[in-house]
Protein backbone atom coordinates (compact mmCIF):
# COMPACT_ATOMS: atom_id res chain seq x y z
CA UNK A 1 0.00 0.00 0.00
CA UNK A 2 2.73 2.44 0.98
CA UNK A 3 4.52 1.61 -2.24
CA UNK A 4 1.45 2.50 -4.26
CA UNK A 5 1.07 5.69 -2.30
CA UNK A 6 4.74 6.50 -2.85
CA UNK A 7 4.36 5.82 -6.56
CA UNK A 8 1.47 8.25 -6.92
CA UNK A 9 3.28 10.83 -4.81
CA UNK A 10 6.27 10.53 -7.07
CA UNK A 11 4.23 10.46 -10.24
CA UNK A 12 2.26 13.60 -9.43
CA UNK A 13 5.33 15.54 -8.26
CA UNK A 14 3.70 16.20 -4.89
CA UNK A 15 6.81 17.43 -3.09
CA UNK A 16 7.76 19.74 -5.95
CA UNK A 17 4.27 21.25 -6.00
CA UNK A 18 4.45 21.79 -2.24
CA UNK A 19 7.70 23.67 -2.77
CA UNK A 20 6.11 25.71 -5.53
CA UNK A 21 3.31 26.66 -3.16
CA UNK A 22 5.90 28.20 -0.82
CA UNK A 23 7.59 30.15 -3.59
CA UNK A 24 4.22 31.05 -5.11
CA UNK A 25 3.14 32.49 -1.79
CA UNK A 26 6.20 34.72 -1.79
CA UNK A 27 5.33 35.91 -5.27
CA UNK A 28 2.18 37.63 -4.10
CA UNK A 29 3.22 38.62 -0.57
CA UNK A 30 4.58 42.02 0.43
CA UNK A 31 8.25 42.40 -0.46
CA UNK A 32 10.81 43.08 2.22
CA UNK A 33 13.29 44.76 -0.13
CA UNK A 34 14.87 47.93 1.23
CA UNK A 35 15.14 50.38 -1.69
CA UNK A 36 18.65 51.37 -0.77
CA UNK A 37 19.54 54.90 -1.74
CA UNK A 38 16.03 56.10 -0.87
CA UNK A 39 15.63 54.17 2.32
CA UNK A 40 18.16 52.57 4.62
CA UNK A 41 18.23 49.79 7.14
CA UNK A 42 18.04 51.11 10.69
CA UNK A 43 21.26 51.69 12.60
CA UNK A 44 21.63 51.49 16.33
CA UNK A 45 23.38 54.17 18.41
CA UNK A 46 26.21 51.68 18.95
CA UNK A 47 27.07 51.55 15.25
CA UNK A 48 30.78 51.71 14.50
CA UNK A 49 31.53 53.54 11.27
CA UNK A 50 33.82 56.33 10.15
CA UNK A 51 35.97 58.06 12.77
CA UNK A 52 35.57 61.61 13.97
CA UNK A 53 37.23 63.90 16.48
CA UNK A 54 34.90 65.92 18.67
CA UNK A 55 35.08 69.38 20.22
CA UNK A 56 33.71 70.81 23.44
CA UNK A 57 30.74 73.17 23.20
CA UNK A 58 33.11 76.17 23.36
CA UNK A 59 34.92 75.03 20.23
CA UNK A 60 38.00 73.67 21.99
CA UNK A 61 39.11 70.32 20.65
CA UNK A 62 38.70 67.52 23.14
CA UNK A 63 41.80 65.52 22.29
CA UNK A 64 44.57 65.94 24.83
CA UNK A 65 47.07 63.67 23.04
CA UNK A 66 47.11 61.05 25.79
CA UNK A 67 47.70 58.48 23.04
CA UNK A 68 45.55 55.82 24.65
CA UNK A 69 43.81 55.18 21.32
CA UNK A 70 47.16 54.83 19.60
CA UNK A 71 48.26 52.35 22.25
CA UNK A 72 45.10 50.28 22.23
CA UNK A 73 44.59 50.13 18.47
CA UNK A 74 45.05 46.44 17.51
CA UNK A 75 45.70 47.32 13.87
CA UNK A 76 48.09 50.20 14.58
CA UNK A 77 45.92 52.43 12.42
CA UNK A 78 46.34 55.58 14.51
CA UNK A 79 49.43 57.79 14.46
CA UNK A 80 49.75 60.72 16.83
CA UNK A 81 52.36 63.44 17.30
CA UNK A 82 51.94 65.96 20.06
CA UNK A 83 53.41 69.16 21.40
CA UNK A 84 52.73 71.85 23.94
CA UNK A 85 50.54 74.63 22.63
CA UNK A 86 51.22 78.34 23.41
CA UNK A 87 48.71 78.27 26.26
CA UNK A 88 50.58 75.40 27.87
CA UNK A 89 48.10 72.62 27.07
CA UNK A 90 49.11 69.40 25.46
CA UNK A 91 47.66 68.99 21.96
CA UNK A 92 48.17 66.81 18.93
CA UNK A 93 50.03 68.17 15.96
CA UNK A 94 49.17 65.13 13.95
CA UNK A 95 46.32 62.68 14.24
CA UNK A 96 46.18 60.25 11.35
CA UNK A 97 43.81 57.33 10.99
CA UNK A 98 44.54 54.82 8.27
CA UNK A 99 41.13 53.58 7.23
CA UNK A 100 42.60 50.61 5.38
CA UNK A 101 44.29 49.34 8.53
CA UNK A 102 41.39 50.09 10.84
CA UNK A 103 39.29 47.08 11.78
CA UNK A 104 36.47 49.17 13.34
CA UNK A 105 36.66 47.37 16.67
CA UNK A 106 35.78 50.51 18.62
CA UNK A 107 38.60 50.17 21.13
CA UNK A 108 39.80 53.73 20.45
CA UNK A 109 36.43 55.10 21.46
CA UNK A 110 36.35 52.86 24.51
CA UNK A 111 39.80 54.01 25.52
CA UNK A 112 39.35 57.74 24.99
CA UNK A 113 39.03 59.37 28.43
CA UNK A 114 37.61 62.62 27.02
CA UNK A 115 35.19 61.19 24.39
CA UNK A 116 37.25 62.77 21.65
CA UNK A 117 37.76 60.03 19.08
CA UNK A 118 34.44 58.43 18.22
CA UNK A 119 33.14 56.02 15.62
CA UNK A 120 30.19 57.69 13.94
CA UNK A 121 27.36 55.94 12.14
CA UNK A 122 28.68 57.01 8.72
CA UNK A 123 29.35 53.93 6.68
CA UNK A 124 29.07 55.23 3.13
CA UNK A 125 32.45 56.67 2.24
CA UNK A 126 34.94 56.08 -0.50
CA UNK A 127 38.33 57.23 -1.71
CA UNK A 128 39.09 58.61 -5.14
CA UNK A 129 42.85 58.89 -4.99
CA UNK A 130 45.69 56.85 -3.62
CA UNK A 131 46.57 57.96 -0.12
CA UNK A 132 43.16 59.31 0.73
CA UNK A 133 42.63 56.35 3.03
CA UNK A 134 44.72 58.17 5.64
CA UNK A 135 42.56 60.89 7.14
CA UNK A 136 44.26 63.60 9.15
CA UNK A 137 43.28 65.70 12.12
CA UNK A 138 41.68 68.48 10.07
CA UNK A 139 39.44 66.04 8.26
CA UNK A 140 38.54 64.19 11.44
CA UNK A 141 37.59 67.43 13.20
CA UNK A 142 35.55 68.46 10.16
CA UNK A 143 33.58 65.23 10.30
CA UNK A 144 33.10 65.74 14.02
CA UNK A 145 31.85 69.32 13.53
CA UNK A 146 29.48 68.32 10.78
CA UNK A 147 27.85 65.42 12.59
CA UNK A 148 28.20 66.59 16.19
CA UNK A 149 24.45 66.47 16.81
CA UNK A 150 24.11 62.85 15.65
CA UNK A 151 27.26 61.84 17.50
CA UNK A 152 26.13 63.47 20.73
CA UNK A 153 22.65 61.98 20.60
CA UNK A 154 23.97 58.49 19.92
CA UNK A 155 26.45 58.78 22.86
CA UNK A 156 23.65 60.08 25.04
CA UNK A 157 21.39 57.14 24.17
CA UNK A 158 24.08 54.60 24.87
CA UNK A 159 25.52 56.26 27.97
CA UNK A 160 23.62 54.06 30.50
CA UNK A 161 25.27 50.95 29.10
CA UNK A 162 28.84 52.16 29.17
CA UNK B 1 45.73 0.34 -27.72
CA UNK B 2 46.00 3.94 -26.63
CA UNK B 3 47.47 4.69 -23.26
CA UNK B 4 44.76 5.79 -20.82
CA UNK B 5 45.84 8.75 -18.76
CA UNK B 6 44.09 10.59 -16.00
CA UNK B 7 43.98 14.27 -16.39
CA UNK B 8 44.46 16.90 -13.77
CA UNK B 9 41.93 19.61 -13.22
CA UNK B 10 42.18 22.80 -11.29
CA UNK B 11 39.18 23.88 -9.26
CA UNK B 12 39.11 27.37 -7.82
CA UNK B 13 40.32 29.52 -6.10
CA UNK B 14 37.91 31.76 -7.98
CA UNK B 15 35.16 29.20 -8.47
CA UNK B 16 31.90 30.39 -6.91
CA UNK B 17 31.32 26.97 -5.32
CA UNK B 18 34.77 27.02 -3.73
CA UNK B 19 33.46 28.97 -0.71
CA UNK B 20 36.11 31.58 -0.67
CA UNK B 21 39.61 30.73 -1.67
CA UNK B 22 39.70 26.94 -1.88
CA UNK B 23 41.92 25.59 -4.59
CA UNK B 24 41.68 21.94 -5.48
CA UNK B 25 43.91 20.02 -7.80
CA UNK B 26 41.86 17.05 -8.90
CA UNK B 27 42.98 13.99 -10.74
CA UNK B 28 40.11 12.85 -12.87
CA UNK B 29 39.35 9.67 -14.68
CA UNK B 30 36.75 10.93 -17.08
CA UNK B 31 34.21 12.48 -14.79
CA UNK B 32 35.17 10.40 -11.78
CA UNK B 33 37.43 11.87 -9.13
CA UNK B 34 40.53 9.81 -8.45
CA UNK B 35 42.34 12.09 -6.04
CA UNK B 36 41.83 15.52 -4.61
CA UNK B 37 44.57 17.74 -3.33
CA UNK B 38 43.34 20.84 -1.50
CA UNK B 39 45.74 23.77 -1.60
CA UNK B 40 45.27 26.11 1.32
CA UNK B 41 46.90 29.23 2.63
CA UNK B 42 45.45 31.84 0.31
CA UNK B 43 43.73 33.60 3.19
CA UNK B 44 46.56 33.26 5.70
CA UNK B 45 46.82 36.34 7.87
CA UNK B 46 48.96 35.03 10.69
CA UNK B 47 46.37 35.50 13.42
CA UNK B 48 48.21 33.20 15.82
CA UNK B 49 51.45 35.13 15.43
CA UNK B 50 49.66 38.47 15.59
CA UNK B 51 48.12 37.48 18.91
CA UNK B 52 51.60 36.99 20.35
CA UNK B 53 52.44 40.63 19.75
CA UNK B 54 49.35 42.20 21.31
CA UNK B 55 47.95 42.50 24.81
CA UNK B 56 45.24 39.91 25.43
CA UNK B 57 42.20 42.08 24.83
CA UNK B 58 43.39 43.44 21.52
CA UNK B 59 43.13 40.06 19.80
CA UNK B 60 39.40 39.67 20.43
CA UNK B 61 38.58 41.51 17.23
CA UNK B 62 40.80 39.20 15.23
CA UNK B 63 38.92 36.15 16.51
CA UNK B 64 35.79 37.41 14.73
CA UNK B 65 37.69 37.27 11.50
CA UNK B 66 38.71 33.63 11.77
CA UNK B 67 35.46 31.88 11.05
CA UNK B 68 33.76 34.95 9.70
CA UNK B 69 30.28 33.43 9.71
CA UNK B 70 30.29 32.36 13.35
CA UNK B 71 31.93 35.38 14.89
CA UNK B 72 30.89 35.36 18.51
CA UNK B 73 31.58 31.63 18.99
CA UNK B 74 35.23 32.26 18.15
CA UNK B 75 35.37 35.13 20.60
CA UNK B 76 33.83 32.87 23.20
CA UNK B 77 36.63 30.30 22.94
CA UNK B 78 39.25 33.04 23.18
CA UNK B 79 37.77 34.79 26.20
CA UNK B 80 37.20 31.45 27.93
CA UNK B 81 40.89 30.66 27.56
CA UNK B 82 41.90 34.05 28.98
CA UNK B 83 39.37 33.83 31.80
CA UNK B 84 40.57 30.41 32.83
CA UNK B 85 44.19 31.49 32.85
CA UNK B 86 43.26 34.50 34.96
CA UNK B 87 41.04 32.42 37.22
CA UNK B 88 38.01 34.66 36.78
CA UNK B 89 34.47 33.82 35.77
CA UNK B 90 31.98 36.00 33.97
CA UNK B 91 28.80 37.00 35.84
CA UNK B 92 25.87 34.69 35.26
CA UNK B 93 23.95 37.22 33.18
CA UNK B 94 26.93 37.65 30.89
CA UNK B 95 27.09 33.89 30.49
CA UNK B 96 23.44 33.78 29.46
CA UNK B 97 24.01 36.60 26.98
CA UNK B 98 26.98 34.72 25.60
CA UNK B 99 25.01 31.51 25.22
CA UNK B 100 22.16 33.37 23.57
CA UNK B 101 24.49 34.97 21.08
CA UNK B 102 26.36 31.73 20.51
CA UNK B 103 23.09 30.14 19.52
CA UNK B 104 22.03 33.08 17.36
CA UNK B 105 25.43 32.72 15.74
CA UNK B 106 24.76 29.04 15.15
CA UNK B 107 21.51 29.92 13.41
CA UNK B 108 23.33 32.58 11.39
CA UNK B 109 26.00 30.12 10.35
CA UNK B 110 23.60 27.32 9.48
CA UNK B 111 21.41 29.69 7.50
CA UNK B 112 24.36 30.79 5.44
CA UNK B 113 25.46 27.20 5.06
CA UNK B 114 21.99 26.09 4.01
CA UNK B 115 21.60 28.90 1.51
CA UNK B 116 25.05 28.49 0.00
CA UNK B 117 24.88 24.70 -0.08
CA UNK B 118 21.49 24.70 -1.77
CA UNK B 119 22.69 27.34 -4.20
CA UNK B 120 25.72 25.23 -5.09
CA UNK B 121 23.55 22.21 -5.65
CA UNK B 122 21.10 24.18 -7.74
CA UNK B 123 18.30 25.55 -5.56
CA UNK B 124 18.37 29.32 -5.70
CA UNK B 125 15.33 30.25 -3.63
CA UNK B 126 16.46 28.91 -0.27
CA UNK B 127 19.43 31.24 -0.40
CA UNK B 128 17.15 34.27 -0.62
CA UNK B 129 14.89 33.05 2.18
CA UNK B 130 17.84 32.23 4.42
CA UNK B 131 19.27 35.70 3.95
CA UNK B 132 15.94 37.24 4.84
CA UNK B 133 16.19 35.67 8.29
CA UNK B 134 19.88 36.40 8.58
CA UNK B 135 19.11 40.08 8.20
CA UNK B 136 17.17 40.13 11.48
CA UNK B 137 19.98 38.38 13.32
CA UNK B 138 22.49 40.79 11.83
CA UNK B 139 20.36 43.59 13.25
CA UNK B 140 20.66 41.94 16.67
CA UNK B 141 24.42 41.80 16.26
CA UNK B 142 24.50 45.41 15.23
CA UNK B 143 22.33 46.79 17.97
CA UNK B 144 24.21 44.93 20.68
CA UNK B 145 27.77 45.50 19.52
CA UNK B 146 27.72 48.14 16.79
CA UNK B 147 28.88 45.95 13.94
CA UNK B 148 26.86 43.59 11.82
CA UNK B 149 29.51 40.91 11.70
CA UNK B 150 32.78 41.60 13.47
CA UNK B 151 31.23 42.24 16.83
CA UNK B 152 34.19 42.42 19.29
CA UNK B 153 31.53 42.06 21.95
CA UNK B 154 32.83 39.47 24.43
CA UNK B 155 35.47 40.46 26.93
CA UNK B 156 37.40 38.42 29.44
CA UNK B 157 35.14 38.88 32.47
CA UNK B 158 31.83 39.26 30.68
CA UNK B 159 30.47 41.13 27.71
CA UNK B 160 31.09 44.77 26.86
CA UNK B 161 27.59 46.22 27.22
CA UNK B 162 24.19 45.04 28.37
CA UNK B 163 21.44 44.37 25.83
CA UNK B 164 19.82 47.61 24.64
CA UNK B 165 16.28 48.55 25.70
CA UNK B 166 15.25 49.68 22.25
CA UNK B 167 15.76 48.64 18.67
CA UNK B 168 16.56 51.04 15.83
CA UNK B 169 13.60 51.60 13.54
CA UNK B 170 12.94 52.07 9.85
CA UNK B 171 12.08 55.52 8.62
CA UNK B 172 9.37 56.59 6.22
CA UNK B 173 10.41 56.92 2.58
CA UNK B 174 8.88 57.44 -0.81
CA UNK B 175 8.67 53.68 -1.19
CA UNK B 176 6.94 53.02 2.10
CA UNK B 177 4.31 55.27 3.62
CA UNK B 178 3.70 55.64 7.33
CA UNK B 179 1.43 52.61 7.48
CA UNK B 180 3.95 50.31 5.79
CA UNK B 181 6.74 51.70 7.92
CA UNK B 182 4.75 51.05 11.09
CA UNK B 183 4.22 47.51 9.94
CA UNK B 184 7.93 47.12 9.33
CA UNK B 185 8.67 48.45 12.78
CA UNK B 186 6.07 46.30 14.45
CA UNK B 187 8.55 43.95 16.14
CA UNK B 188 11.02 46.76 16.86
CA UNK B 189 8.84 48.58 19.36
CA UNK B 190 10.09 46.91 22.50
CA UNK B 191 13.53 45.96 23.78
CA UNK B 192 16.04 43.85 21.96
CA UNK B 193 14.82 40.77 23.82
CA UNK B 194 11.33 41.39 22.43
CA UNK B 195 12.81 41.61 18.96
CA UNK B 196 14.68 38.34 19.37
CA UNK B 197 11.59 36.74 20.83
CA UNK B 198 9.51 37.71 17.83
CA UNK B 199 12.24 36.18 15.70
CA UNK B 200 12.23 32.92 17.65
CA UNK B 201 8.44 32.72 17.38
CA UNK B 202 8.65 33.11 13.64
CA UNK B 203 11.75 31.07 12.96
CA UNK B 204 10.46 27.47 13.26
CA UNK B 205 7.95 28.34 10.52
CA UNK B 206 10.81 29.58 8.35
CA UNK B 207 12.70 26.33 8.90
CA UNK B 208 9.55 24.49 7.83
CA UNK B 209 9.61 26.53 4.63
CA UNK B 210 13.20 25.55 3.87
CA UNK B 211 12.34 21.95 4.59
CA UNK B 212 9.34 22.05 2.26
CA UNK B 213 11.65 23.26 -0.46
CA UNK B 214 14.43 20.77 0.17
CA UNK B 215 13.85 17.78 2.44
CA UNK B 216 11.61 15.74 0.13
CA UNK B 217 12.71 17.37 -3.08
CA UNK B 218 13.81 14.68 -5.52
CA UNK B 219 16.60 16.74 -7.07
CA UNK B 220 18.00 17.64 -3.65
CA UNK B 221 17.90 14.01 -2.59
CA UNK B 222 19.51 12.80 -5.78
CA UNK B 223 22.34 15.24 -5.23
CA UNK B 224 22.93 14.54 -1.54
CA UNK B 225 21.77 11.06 -0.50
CA UNK B 226 24.69 8.60 -0.32
CA UNK B 227 27.19 11.27 -1.32
CA UNK B 228 30.32 11.63 0.77
CA UNK B 229 29.58 8.85 3.24
CA UNK B 230 31.84 8.73 6.28
CA UNK B 231 31.66 5.82 8.70
CA UNK B 232 31.63 6.62 12.44
CA UNK B 233 35.05 5.02 12.92
CA UNK B 234 36.62 6.99 10.10
CA UNK B 235 34.96 10.17 11.31
CA UNK B 236 36.58 9.72 14.72
CA UNK B 237 39.92 8.83 13.18
CA UNK B 238 39.82 11.88 10.93
CA UNK B 239 39.13 14.20 13.84
CA UNK B 240 35.67 15.28 12.77
CA UNK B 241 33.62 17.40 15.12
CA UNK B 242 30.29 19.16 15.04
CA UNK B 243 27.58 18.28 12.54
CA UNK B 244 30.11 16.37 10.43
CA UNK B 245 30.56 13.93 13.30
CA UNK B 246 26.96 13.92 14.45
CA UNK B 247 25.85 13.20 10.90
CA UNK B 248 27.63 9.84 11.24
CA UNK B 249 25.61 8.99 14.32
CA UNK B 250 28.00 9.89 17.12
CA UNK B 251 26.23 12.09 19.67
CA UNK B 252 29.28 14.18 20.56
CA UNK B 253 28.61 17.79 21.37
CA UNK B 254 30.79 19.87 23.67
CA UNK B 255 27.70 21.65 24.93
CA UNK B 256 26.62 18.33 26.45
CA UNK B 257 29.86 16.44 26.99
CA UNK B 258 31.83 19.22 28.68
CA UNK B 259 29.34 22.03 29.25
CA UNK B 260 30.77 25.52 29.34
CA UNK B 261 28.97 28.75 30.26
CA UNK B 262 25.39 27.84 31.28
CA UNK B 263 24.66 25.06 28.83
CA UNK B 264 24.07 22.53 31.60
CA UNK B 265 21.16 24.62 32.85
CA UNK B 266 19.44 24.59 29.47
CA UNK B 267 17.25 21.98 27.87
CA UNK B 268 18.10 20.94 24.34
CA UNK B 269 18.69 17.82 22.26
CA UNK B 270 21.57 16.69 20.12
CA UNK B 271 20.42 15.51 16.70
CA UNK B 272 22.38 12.68 15.11
CA UNK B 273 22.30 11.12 11.67
CA UNK B 274 22.47 7.47 10.66
CA UNK B 275 24.28 6.98 7.37
CA UNK B 276 26.76 9.85 7.47
CA UNK B 277 26.04 11.16 3.99
CA UNK B 278 25.44 14.73 2.84
CA UNK B 279 21.70 14.39 3.32
CA UNK B 280 22.08 13.30 6.95
CA UNK B 281 24.34 16.20 7.69
CA UNK B 282 21.75 18.48 6.13
CA UNK B 283 19.06 17.04 8.41
CA UNK B 284 21.31 17.37 11.45
CA UNK B 285 21.97 21.03 10.76
CA UNK B 286 18.29 21.75 10.15
CA UNK B 287 17.43 20.18 13.49
CA UNK B 288 20.27 22.07 15.16
CA UNK B 289 18.67 25.31 14.04
CA UNK B 290 15.44 24.30 15.75
CA UNK B 291 17.32 23.32 18.91
CA UNK B 292 19.26 26.59 18.90
CA UNK B 293 15.97 28.37 18.62
CA UNK B 294 14.82 26.53 21.73
CA UNK B 295 17.95 27.51 23.63
CA UNK B 296 17.53 31.15 22.63
CA UNK B 297 13.96 31.11 23.92
CA UNK B 298 15.11 29.75 27.27
CA UNK B 299 17.84 32.39 27.46
CA UNK B 300 15.34 35.15 26.70
CA UNK B 301 13.12 33.91 29.50
CA UNK B 302 16.01 33.86 31.97
CA UNK B 303 17.35 37.24 30.90
CA UNK B 304 13.94 38.83 31.33
CA UNK B 305 13.58 37.55 34.86
CA UNK B 306 17.10 38.15 36.09
CA UNK B 307 18.96 41.40 36.07
CA UNK B 308 22.53 41.92 37.11
CA UNK B 309 25.97 42.96 35.97
CA UNK B 310 27.19 41.79 32.58
CA UNK B 311 30.87 42.26 33.34
CA UNK B 312 33.01 41.87 36.43
CA UNK B 313 33.89 44.90 38.51
CA UNK B 314 37.42 43.67 39.06
CA UNK B 315 39.35 46.67 37.72
CA UNK B 316 42.56 44.71 37.41
CA UNK B 317 41.11 43.00 34.33
CA UNK B 318 38.04 44.99 33.34
CA UNK B 319 38.06 48.75 32.75
CA UNK B 320 35.75 50.74 35.05
CA UNK B 321 32.59 52.21 33.55
CA UNK B 322 32.90 55.66 32.01
CA UNK B 323 31.24 57.66 34.74
CA UNK B 324 33.49 56.17 37.37
CA UNK B 325 36.52 56.60 35.15
CA UNK B 326 35.81 60.31 34.79
CA UNK B 327 35.12 61.02 38.43
CA UNK B 328 37.53 58.80 40.30
CA UNK B 329 41.30 59.09 40.10
CA UNK B 330 41.89 55.46 41.04
CA UNK B 331 39.58 54.31 38.27
CA UNK B 332 41.24 56.58 35.76
CA UNK B 333 44.57 55.01 36.62
CA UNK B 334 43.07 51.55 36.11
CA UNK B 335 41.62 52.73 32.81
CA UNK B 336 44.99 53.98 31.55
CA UNK B 337 46.79 50.92 32.79
CA UNK B 338 44.34 48.53 31.12
CA UNK B 339 44.29 50.28 27.78
CA UNK B 340 48.05 50.60 27.52
CA UNK B 341 49.67 47.65 29.23
CA UNK B 342 46.60 45.46 29.59
CA UNK B 343 46.83 42.87 32.32
CA UNK B 344 49.44 40.25 33.07
CA UNK B 345 48.25 36.68 33.02
CA UNK B 346 49.76 34.11 35.41
CA UNK B 347 52.11 31.55 33.93
CA UNK B 348 50.23 28.56 32.62
CA UNK B 349 48.49 27.00 29.70
CA UNK B 350 44.90 26.31 28.93
CA UNK B 351 42.87 24.79 26.13
CA UNK B 352 39.39 26.26 25.85
CA UNK B 353 37.02 24.72 23.35
CA UNK B 354 33.51 25.65 22.38
CA UNK B 355 31.00 23.93 20.16
CA UNK B 356 31.14 26.36 17.25
CA UNK B 357 28.57 25.81 14.49
CA UNK B 358 31.17 23.95 12.46
CA UNK B 359 32.54 21.82 15.25
CA UNK B 360 35.03 22.10 18.07
CA UNK B 361 36.67 25.48 17.93
CA UNK B 362 39.50 25.59 20.40
CA UNK B 363 42.06 28.09 21.60
CA UNK B 364 45.17 26.72 23.23
CA UNK B 365 46.90 29.49 25.06
CA UNK B 366 50.25 29.52 26.80
CA UNK B 367 51.12 32.39 29.07
CA UNK B 368 54.61 33.19 30.28
CA UNK B 369 53.34 35.74 32.75
CA UNK B 370 53.51 38.72 30.42
CA UNK B 371 50.72 40.95 29.16
CA UNK B 372 50.78 39.14 25.83
CA UNK B 373 50.21 35.44 25.21
CA UNK B 374 53.37 33.43 24.67
CA UNK B 375 51.59 31.29 22.13
CA UNK B 376 48.04 31.00 20.83
CA UNK B 377 47.12 27.92 18.87
CA UNK B 378 43.76 27.91 17.20
CA UNK B 379 42.04 24.61 16.59
CA UNK B 380 39.78 25.17 13.61
CA UNK B 381 37.17 22.46 12.94
CA UNK B 382 37.19 23.10 9.20
CA UNK B 383 40.84 22.14 8.91
CA UNK B 384 40.37 18.49 9.78
CA UNK B 385 37.21 18.36 7.70
CA UNK B 386 39.02 19.68 4.68
CA UNK B 387 41.81 17.18 5.24
CA UNK B 388 39.22 14.44 4.73
CA UNK B 389 38.00 15.90 1.46
CA UNK B 390 40.12 13.49 -0.56
CA UNK B 391 38.74 10.47 1.24
CA UNK B 392 35.16 11.69 1.04
CA UNK B 393 35.15 12.53 -2.63
CA UNK B 394 37.15 9.64 -4.06
CA UNK B 395 35.09 7.74 -6.62
CA UNK B 396 32.40 10.39 -6.84
CA UNK B 397 31.55 12.42 -9.90
CA UNK B 398 32.87 15.91 -10.44
CA UNK B 399 29.48 17.47 -9.73
CA UNK B 400 29.37 15.76 -6.33
CA UNK B 401 32.52 17.61 -5.36
CA UNK B 402 30.45 20.75 -4.97
CA UNK B 403 27.96 18.97 -2.72
CA UNK B 404 30.79 17.61 -0.56
CA UNK B 405 32.51 20.97 -0.20
CA UNK B 406 29.12 22.41 0.68
CA UNK B 407 28.35 19.80 3.30
CA UNK B 408 31.71 20.32 5.00
CA UNK B 409 30.76 23.95 5.62
CA UNK B 410 34.22 25.16 4.77
CA UNK B 411 35.22 28.68 5.73
CA UNK B 412 38.70 29.73 4.87
CA UNK B 413 39.08 32.36 7.52
CA UNK B 414 39.53 29.66 10.13
CA UNK B 415 41.39 27.11 8.03
CA UNK B 416 44.10 29.48 6.83
CA UNK B 417 43.93 31.62 9.98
Amino acid sequence: MTMVKQFFKNFFLVELLKGLRVTGGQLISKKITVQYPDEKTPKSPRFRGLHALRRYANGEERCIACKLCEAVCPALAITIDSTEREDGTRRTTRYDVDLFKCIYCGFCEEACPVDSIVLTDIHEFHFEEKGMNVIDKVKLLEIGDKYERDIASARHKDAPYR
Amino acid sequence: MAEIRNYTMNFGPQHPAAHGVLRLVMEMDGEVIERVDPHIGLLHRGTEKLAETKPYNQSIGYMDRLDYVSMMCNEHAYVLAVENLLGIKAPIRAQYIRVMFDELTRILNHLLWLGAHALDVGAMTVFLYAFREREDLMDCYESVSGARMHATYYRPGGVYRDLPDSMPQYEKSKWNNQKDTDKRNENRQGSMLDFIESFTDRFPGCVDEYETLLTDNRIWKQRTVDIGIVTPDRAKALGFTGPMLRGCGIPWDLRKTQPYAVYNALDFDIPVGTTGDCYDRYLVRIEEMRQSNRIVQQCIKWLRENDGPVILDNYKFVPPDRERMKNDMESLIHHFKLFTEGYCVPVGEYYAAVEAPKGEFGVYMISDGANKPYRVKIRAPGFSHLAALDEMSRGHMLADMVAIIGTQDIVFGEIDR
